[in-house]
């Protein structure tokens, strides 16, 4: 059986019908995830066992017409707690960490009875954009292997595109679901801030992160993005907005007729390789095609998100990984004298240097005699680039352009460098500081690897993106082109 | 040009960080420190007079809740995380380092 290219609705026409059984599906998954894994790298722990139990749990009962994820294998991002299986953000300090709860949305996952099959590799404390700060491997580009996934949610991007699993979930505090997502040419949504729960989400940058799918198509997107959103009172930022069902706007009748566009013009500007300026400026003329005005807007003080947002997300990340002290959970080093000892060999020997530079950067920028200079700085500068969007959405149904400036760079490129590291961020991070959505749908090649176009739109109007990334996808054969990894794919 | 982070500042950073750091370690970390506090300076191109800093982006304000304590019934769970645990407590190291006994 070849699941690779099918989506979540005749997956789950096929479990209804009984045409397969969920545990066939869920033992087919750990199959195919072993003979494919050992070239992506995408899971760290897989959590087969308790799979196939719930597989067969839910195969007694029978998979109901309305219960659109029932059955379906998903990935789990490293940082997202799981009850009963390791965790462990991909740091050396969390190596034995076995959560004792849920997180919100693995909840919501358990109650719409999806079945986990791993947890997917990562960043170190998902700070990174190629999943090489991992602590324990490398994770590959599902289209070329001397490639990185890109990151810092690149072993759920990899899962997916490799035709592992057809959902997976990242977190995004600067990217880190669009930029893996466009590296290997699958969809990815960080959602508005406040639209899913981060509860049980291994906090980095608390005022950034946000827990969004990956998937193959738009509408499996949407689909799973309704099932994971809404308040939850364990996160008092979360929104009490009503969810949508995202997906059931998604059909023939979709059109982004009469829409305005805005193509603000630094998405274009120097850095942004050719073939990726290349394949947005056909997507406008897609867009064009279908009915939309595409216009060139300006966000003037674009550039200037990523140091704002290395000081705001290091300052943030300086104070959550203070929990990290080797006393109640986590690695403690050995061959101490006294507690200070505990708190500093623990976390000098816990953490890897790039979760390093970030708490150093993090504690000067709030630190005695530099707080207004850096953090306080940042954080009006944030309100400046908040302006700039509100602006431009003011009479734009959404914004259009690149995610990343470059397709996947090669494994071991950038990851000597920090600044180089930090502005492949350049396009995505703003949309964090403003707590817009942002959505990553496949728009192009370059080299033979994916190129990816972002959407970013109003707060809380994921649907808009949705409908505006359906619309492409119908026009466009991007999504369907898959990689070819040998074996059954 | 004068440096924007010098040695000394780094190691008492990472004081403030509960982090310490080898001589190589230093030798690394310094310049790059200073690199991207170099980009963190470029944030005083932009004009925020009378600009307010945003911290939080959430739609919901002031949220209140009743502040009762949850039994979770796991504390057997949560020491299992604990790297040292005996008779139903963490175990840690003496507080006081015993060469200040001498």
């Amino acid at each position: 059986m070849n699941y690779f290219d099918k989506d979540l609705a005749s997956l789950h026409d096929d479990l209804v019908n009984k045409k397969m059984s969920v545990r066939e599906l869920t033992q087919e998954t750990f199959a195919n995830v072993k003979a494919t894994d050992p070239k992506i790298g995408a899971f760290l722990t897989l959590n087969e066992d308790a799979a196939l139990k719930q597989a067969d749990a839910i195969d007694a009962e029978g998979v109901a017409a309305d219960d659109p994820l029932a059955g379906i294998a998903i990935g789990v991002k490293d940082n997202i707690v799981t009850k009963g299986l390791k965790t462990t953000a991909s740091s050396k300090i969390l190596a034995n960490f076995t959560p004792v709860y849920d997180a919100t949305v693995v909840e919501k996952l358990t109650a719409a009875k999806t079945i986990t099959i791993g947890k997917t590799n990562m960043d170190e404390f998902a700070m990174g954009g190629s999943t090489e700060t991992s602590a324990f491997q490398t994770t590959k580009n599902a289209w070329d292997q001397t490639k990185v996934p890109g990151g810092s949610s690149g072993g759920s991007a990899a899962a997916v595109a490799s035709g592992q699993v057809p959902v997976a979930f990242g977190s995004d505090t600067g990217g880190s679901i669009r930029q893996p997502s466009s590296f290997n040419g699958i969809v990815g949504m960080k959602p508005t801030y406040g639209r899913v729960s981060r509860w049980g989400l291994i906090a980095f940058g608390s005022s950034l992160d946000q827990i969004g799918p990956m998937t193959r198509t738009v509408k499996d997107n949407a689909t799973v993005l309704s099932a994971i959103a809404g308040h939850d009172k364990h996160d008092l930022t979360s929104s009490d907005k009503a969810v949508p069902d995202f997906a059931a706007g998604l059909n023939e009748g979709t059109s982004v007729k009469g829409m305005r566009i805005g193509l603000p013009k630094e998405f274009l500007a120097e850095g942004v390789d050719d073939d990726v300026r290349n394949a947005i400026l056909a997507a406008a003329d897609t867009y064009r095609q279908l009915g939309a005005t595409v216009d060139e807007v300006s966000l003037p003080h674009n550039k200037y998100g990523v140091a704002a947002y290395y000081i705001i997300a290091s300052s943030e990340a300086s104070s959550n990984l203070q929990r990290f002290d080797g006393i109640r959970y986590g690695y403690r080093a050995q061959d101490v004298k006294n507690l200070e000892d505990v708190y500093v060999k623990s976390r000098s020997e816990g953490f890897g240097d790039e979760v390093k530079r970030r708490i150093m950067l993090g504690t000067f920028s709030l630190s005695a005699g530099f707080y207004d200079a850096y953090f306080l700085k940042a954080a009006k500068v944030r309100t400046v680039i908040m302006n700039d969007f509100k602006a431009v959405l003011k009479d734009h149904d959404f914004i259009m352009g690149p995610v990343a400036p470059t397709p996947a760079f090669g494994l071991g490129d950038e990851l000597m460098d920090p600044i180089t590291m930090y502005m492949n961020d350049v396009l995505t991070i703003p949309v964090n500081l403003a707590g817009l959505p942002g959505l990553a749908v496949p728009a192009g090649f370059s080299n033979n690897l994916p190129v990816g176009m972002q959407l970013i739109g109003r707060p809380f109007d994921e649907g808009t993106l949705y409908k505006a990334g359906y619309a492409f996808e119908q026009n466009t054969d991007f999504h369907s082109q898959l990689p070819k990894l040998g074996g059954q794919n | 040009m004068a440096d924007r982070i010098t040695r000394e500042q780094v190691q008492h950073v990472a004081g403030l960080a509960k982090l310490e750091f080898t001589d190589t370690q230093l030798d690394a970390f310094t310049p790059q420190l200073d690199d991207i506090i170099g980009l963190f300076e470029t944030l005083s191109e932009v004009d925020t007079e009378g600009v307010e800093a945003t911290t939080n982006v959430s739609d919901q304000l002031n949220v209140m809740r009743e502040d009762v304590a949850e039994d979770w019934g796991q504390s057997a769970a949560l020491l299992d995380n604990a790297p040292d645990a005996e008779r139903g407590y963490i175990k840690v190291p003496a507080i006081i380092d015993e060469s200040e006994d001498d």
